[in-house]
């Protein structure tokens, strides 16, 4: 298959996911108990204006498929809906949280990064004593829940000892990368520690090939092997792994935002959730989506660039 | 507990005439995973017997205290024994995980079972829908659901099984196509049995191993999963006994100096995780093996 064909066929494919989820994400509203205009009132006073406000704004006269479309339509006009709660656009509500979130997921993904490749390579590489730490270490990560270990982090690091501050999310830059720093451990220790097993698994099994026996036993040093043919061949079950994590952070700052009561999208929509402001879930929900999905098609793409003999159809693995 | 030990005489490699002892062939970890979750689900289970307090029993006077001879693991804000909460909330703690698996594996099955035998346009229409429900973060399902059906540990387990299906299903459906191709279907085939009768009495128990090893890897994601849930205030809701919400209300007593509470279920919280995870490890590479 060719790069254009191939690119053709991955964003149709991102258009249908984009379409189905929309189609959940709108159409689970008339599953709710009650229909949808007493679900999306509430426990909120039926005043007519509200009423007259909500049947305008999801277009609750017109047949389902049509609601839907001009739903739709008006999502990708930009126009999310009002918020029942905030009383403002929902775009602008995003707007002032998207900040919050996407420092903390590249904060995380640093953190992810240099930890989860350095314990790797470093257990990969030494086995013995180091690979057993490296591994206990790992089993201990991922067995601890996010929002266990912030919590954990905060006992220790923010009332303890007093090195973090507890809540927030601070102002200016250097303040705000202070705020975050426990909410990215926290959500990058278990993801890091997948991305170790990975690394130090795939180097491993690469360790034991072939041509690295020969290269090593042809007399080449063992720092060019490593570089040259271990480290990479091995890259390549790594940034899938790498690309999933990073898709998989956002859907973890929907818990940690809330442990430590950052003001991102993840608080925002759990808010939302809990007040019924259904305008508000829908738009964080198809964010998170669309981010999912663009990450990996991101890391699709990747993938085949890194390795060419890879095919571009897809059942490379 | 007995399903590891009946899938690992199945491997041929443990038919060595000089066996050795069989906790070894277990492993040391395993074991001691397999025992964490006995007493764990043991203490959940006989929770009225075991647990020295009524779980909702406030006490004031007796509020946000460490541990000492009365109360072992202290008490929380209410005064309400820790030591009483974490053996009641294991039984929502883990009785949601465990359901949301089961759900999900039967789903899985019947899905993946019949896109591996009937193949074709079943096994496309079957596969694609997978993959975009793959497509969606699993939480994702989890939220929605919650928002259109109110919070409640209900909500959470038909969210998180919509979203575990999906993962069930396509391991179920590559270990049914192997088993397919094997002879001893087309055997049963030439027999004249039917196409249900072999899928059922001879394919599905040969994948069992399969199933049991998916089964415990994802549910040490559903126990994650659904005590998130809890702690974000959308599952389980208070005052149920409830690990989740115990590293929630104990996160604020902490702020107010008393860390007993959240340090003891998160303990018991990535305890069980990791118990889970361990084994998880040992059966799928039992299925490898």
């Amino acid at each position: 298959m060719s790069w254009p064909r191939f690119l053709v066929k991955r964003v149709l494919a991102l258009l249908v996911v984009l379409l189905v989820a929309s189609l959940l994400v709108y159409g689970s509203l008339y599953l709710a108990p009650g229909g949808p205009l007493s679900f999306l009132v509430g426990t909120r006073s039926a005043t007519p204006e509200l009423i007259a406000q909500v049947t305008a704004q999801y277009h609750l006269n017109d047949p389902f498929l049509v609601r839907y479309f001009t739903w739709l339509a008006d999502v990708l006009h930009g126009d999310l809906g009002r918020s029942l709660v905030y009383r403002e656009a929902v775009s602008s509500l995003i707007a002032s949280r998207f900040l919050t979130t996407l420092l903390l997921v590249v904060y995380a993904t640093v953190l992810i990064l240099l930890v989860g490749l350095g314990t790797g390579i470093w257990a990969a590489l030494r086995r013995g004593v180091a690979g057993r730490v490296v591994t206990g270490w790992n089993v201990a990560s991922l067995s601890t829940p996010a929002f266990v270990l912030g919590a954990l982090l905060i006992v220790v690091f923010a009332l303890g000892l007093g090195w973090f501050p507890v809540y927030g999310s601070g102002s200016g830059f250097g303040d705000r990368l202070w705020h975050l720093t426990l909410p990215a451990i926290a959500l990058a220790l278990s993801s890091a520690a997948y991305l170790s097993r990975i690394s130090s698994a795939s180097i491993t099994s690469e360790m034991g090939k072939e041509h690295v026996e020969t290269a090593m036993s042809r007399g080449l040093p063992r720092k060019l092997v490593v570089r040259r043919h271990v480290l990479r061949n091995a890259s390549i079950p790594v940034i899938t792994v790498v690309g999933l994590t990073i898709a998989g952070l956002v859907a973890g700052t929907v818990v940690v935002e809330n442990v430590f009561a950052l003001d991102g999208l993840g608080s925002l929509l759990v808010r939302a959730i809990l007040q019924r402001d259904y305008a508000v879930v829908q738009a964080v929900v198809l964010l998170l989506t669309i981010v999912f999905v663009l990450v990996n098609l991101v890391v699709d793409v990747l993938y085949s660039l890194v390795d060419p003999r890879l095919s571009l159809d897809g059942d490379a693995l | 507990m007995s399903g590891v030990a009946t899938s690992m005489d199945h491997s041929p490699s443990e038919r060595s005439p000089r066996r050795a002892p069989w906790w070894r062939r277990v492993g040391i970890a395993p074991l001691c995973a397999i025992v964490i979750l006995a007493v764990m689900i043991l203490a959940a289970v006989f929770a009225p017997l075991v647990a020295p307090y009524n779980p909702n029993t406030p006490d004031l006077l007796a509020a946000l205290q460490g541990p000492s001879a009365a109360h072992p693991l202290g008490t929380d804000a209410l005064g309400r024994d820790t030591l009483s909460r974490l053996i009641y909330g294991g039984r929502t703690t883990l009785l949601g995980p465990i359901v949301v698996i089961l759900l999900s594996t039967v789903l899985g099955l019947l899905l993946g079972v019949a896109a591996a035998w009937r193949g074709g346009s079943i096994d496309t229409v079957i596969s694609r829908i997978v993959d975009v429900l793959f497509s969606i973060p699993g939480i994702v399902f989890a939220l929605v659901t919650v928002a259109i059906l109110g919070a409640g540990l209900g909500s959470v387990v038909i969210g998180l099984t919509i979203a575990y299906t999906p993962y069930a299903a396509r391991v179920i459906r590559g270990g049914a196509l192997r088993e397919r191709r094997m002879p001893y279907i087309s055997a049963a085939w030439i027999q004249g049995r039917s196409g249900s009768t072999i899928a059922r009495r001879h394919l599905v128990p040969n994948i069992r191993p399969l199933i049991l090893a998916q089964a415990v890897a994802a549910l040490g994601f559903a126990v994650i999963d659904l005590a998130s849930m809890s702690f974000l205030g959308l599952g389980v809701q208070p005052p149920t006994p409830d690990w989740g919400l115990m590293v929630k209300s104990g996160l604020d007593s902490a702020v107010r100096g008393q860390p007993t509470e959240v340090i003891v279920a998160s303990v018991a919280i990535a305890l069980f995780v990791g118990a889970v995870t361990v084994l998880g490890d040992r059966l799928s590479t039992g299925v490898n093996k």
